[in-house]
């Protein structure tokens, strides 16, 4: 007969764990965490401008395959297929387009969100399909700067946040 | 029973649409339901919460478990089972085995996971492998020993809030017959040839509840307890064990590099087996995996060691110290799975219905485009998935060196001096942050 019950395994009692917190260091680390999670970033400023990025398509990359541009920017892509149908699809935008072999298509948006946005081809083209990717750069990744300064935060914490 | 049932169901479909379907992946029932809705429950849900719950339906086994019993759904202990029933070469035991089918499995997966006849080969050829073994062996040694999948569940099932233990040790003590094992006209004796009065950690119970029907004293029980509880547990660790969280851990990160990075000629290079290329990449692969992670890591618990002059063997502090990347390799493959997943989780509506990618439309879902899910989202989710795994990593490092360096076995051990451990789990997350969101 199965019979669920709540049991809790005792974790070890505290005289044998030599670790002891430290509370006010880890008050400290723990507003530095949320200020580094949460804190607005001021962006640097800017001037928008019109970006043309001409992309390649072929099994199973696109050349470039990132696209570096400024918050703001106009982005143009021009999406050429090399060997068979490809698109673009851009995570975060929602947005995407569709090439034939010889036949350009255009793509064009405000980059009006700054991080790091994958695009994947949108069309089944061949084996790797799910796995043909590029990346557009917008502005600075503040995503990967939160999370390796989390990160960083909670190795200092590790480290220096108990005492014996 | 239905769970299994529909199980095995769905494994029949997905071996004939892999032989039988269309070449294109996202069009063929097996490559979505495997490698996309099969994965995903596994990865994200069924590990993390259930440990090998997967195990106790899982189709696999069941042909060999029919020969062993001599029946399908017949008596108990039927007298007329089929096999020699053979225990498992001692020398043979452990998980080493199953690292190497593992490894062997990741060094094709890319073309695995891409090629519908492929899976369908090769999900045909682990079933026969356990059938063969059935015939010869005892038990479910296939599960125990050689199932690729069983190496990786079994590790992380070591952080599931589900245990089955025995409530009072005492009782098996006095209980001659150990039916739990040797099974009785109520159930069969533990397929994982476990003994459940001994059993300290999950990693070699695969949920099939045989001893709770075959314990006449109802002392065992399945339970809720803290997540994580079994890396608590000095007892049981072992190298293979350590070796496999370097593999998980490892392969997680070259993943993250070949498929989800733009640079299509690493790709290319895992895709085409048997090629120049492909050579160098298995040979990356297996340096990344089995050279370079364990590698620096011993050198740090080598410092470590050194910093708070403990004289202990290095080998048993790297397979103790190799169990905080348990957490880490999990949080990974969970932040990778991530990546894929819901980008490509609407393949599963059109494949439903027209699962041979024969033009059927059989619940008028075949004609669903293509709408990767959540595509804003994910980085975010990939992010604090990995964070968690590093503060978890680094709980986990913090108990395992309370257990072994008390001020009196170790008066140089200062908390501080954990940083070389530390910094090795920030260091490669760090890293598969930058690979799956930077």
């Amino acid at each position: 007969m199965i019979d669920l019950q709540m049991q809790w395994i005792d974790f070890p009692n505290k005289s044998s764990n030599v670790f002891h917190r430290q509370p006010l260091l880890w008050s400290v680390i723990g507003v530095f965490g949320l200020g580094i999670a949460l804190f607005p970033i001021p962006l640097t400023p800017h001037r928008p401008v019109e970006r043309n990025f001409r992309v390649d398509a072929s099994t199973f990359e696109f050349t470039p395959a990132v696209l570096k541009v400024n918050q703001g920017d106009v982005v143009n892509i021009e999406l050429n297929s090399a060997d068979v149908v490809h698109g673009i699809y851009l995570d975060g935008y929602d947005i995407q387009v569709t090439a034939e072999p010889g036949q350009a298509a255009y793509l064009k948006f405000v980059a009006d969100r700054s991080g790091t946005f994958r695009f994947r081809c949108s069309v089944s083209c061949g084996a790797l399909h799910p796995f043909m990717v590029g990346k557009v750069k917008v502005g600075s990744d503040y995503l990967l700067m939160r999370g390796a300064g989390i990160a960083l935060l909670a190795l200092i914490a590790g480290v220096f946040g108990f005492q014996k | 029973m239905l769970a299994r049932v529909f199980a095995l169901a769905g494994f029949i479909l997905v071996i004939l649409s892999s032989l039988l379907g269309t070449p294109v992946g996202s069009r063929n029932f097996a490559i979505i339901i495997v490698w996309i809705a099969w994965w995903a429950s596994l990865i994200l849900i069924a590990v993390p919460l259930l440990g090998r719950g997967w195990c106790s339906i899982c189709p696999i086994p069941m042909p060999g478990e029919w020969l062993q019993n001599g029946a399908v759904l017949g008596p108990i202990n039927n007298k007329k089972g089929f096999g020699l029933n053979i225990r498992w070469p001692k020398k043979l035991r452990g998980i080493w085995l199953q690292n190497v089918s593992f490894t062997v499995l990741a060094l094709f997966s890319i073309v695995v996971l891409t090629q519908p006849h492929i899976t369908g080969l090769v999900l045909l050829g682990l079933i026969l492998v356990a059938v063969i073994v059935s015939i010869i062996f005892e038990r479910r040694a296939f599960c125990r020993y050689l199932c690729p999948v069983g190496g990786f569940i079994g590790l992380y099932s070591q952080v599931s809030p589900l245990e089955l233990r025995v409530s009072d040790t005492s009782v098996c003590a006095d209980h001659k017959d150990k039916t739990c094992y040797t099974g009785n006209q109520d159930g069969y004796g533990c397929p994982w040839g476990v003994f459940p009065g001994g059993m300290v950690k999950n990693t070699n119970c695969g949920l099939c509840f045989e001893c709770l029907r075959t314990c006449p004293h109802e002392n065992i029980a399945v339970s809720l307890r803290p997540i994580g509880s079994d890396l608590s547990q000095a007892r049981g660790r072992k190298l293979d064990e350590a070796f496999k969280a370097f593999i998980m851990l490892g392969s997680a990160v070259v993943y993250s590099l070949v498929l989800i990075g733009p640079w299509g000629v690493v790709k290319d290079a895992a895709f085409a087996v048997g090629s120049f290329p492909w050579w160098l990449y298995a040979l990356a692969f297996l340096l990344v995996v089995y050279v370079i992670l364990p590698g620096i890591f011993y050198l740090a618990v080598r410092y470590f060691n050194h910093t708070i002059a403990v004289n202990r063997e290095p080998a048993r502090s790297f397979i103790d110290y190799s169990y905080t990347l348990i957490p880490l390799g999990l949080a990974a493959w969970v932040a990778f799975s991530l990546s894929f997943v819901f980008a490509n989780f609407s393949y599963l509506w059109p494949v439903l219905s027209d699962p041979f990618g024969w033009g059927w439309n059989i619940f008028g879902t075949a004609g669903i485009a293509w709408t990767p899910y959540l595509s804003g989202l994910i980085p975010a989710a990939q992010s604090i998935v990995l964070i968690l795994g590093l503060f978890w990593s680094i709980a986990v490092i913090r108990r395992i060196s309370s257990e072994r360096n008390t001020p009196i076995l170790s008066p140089e051990f200062q908390p501080w001096r954990i940083w070389p451990l530390v910094s090795y789990s920030a260091f490669v997350t760090v890293g598969l942050l930058w690979l799956l969101v930077g």
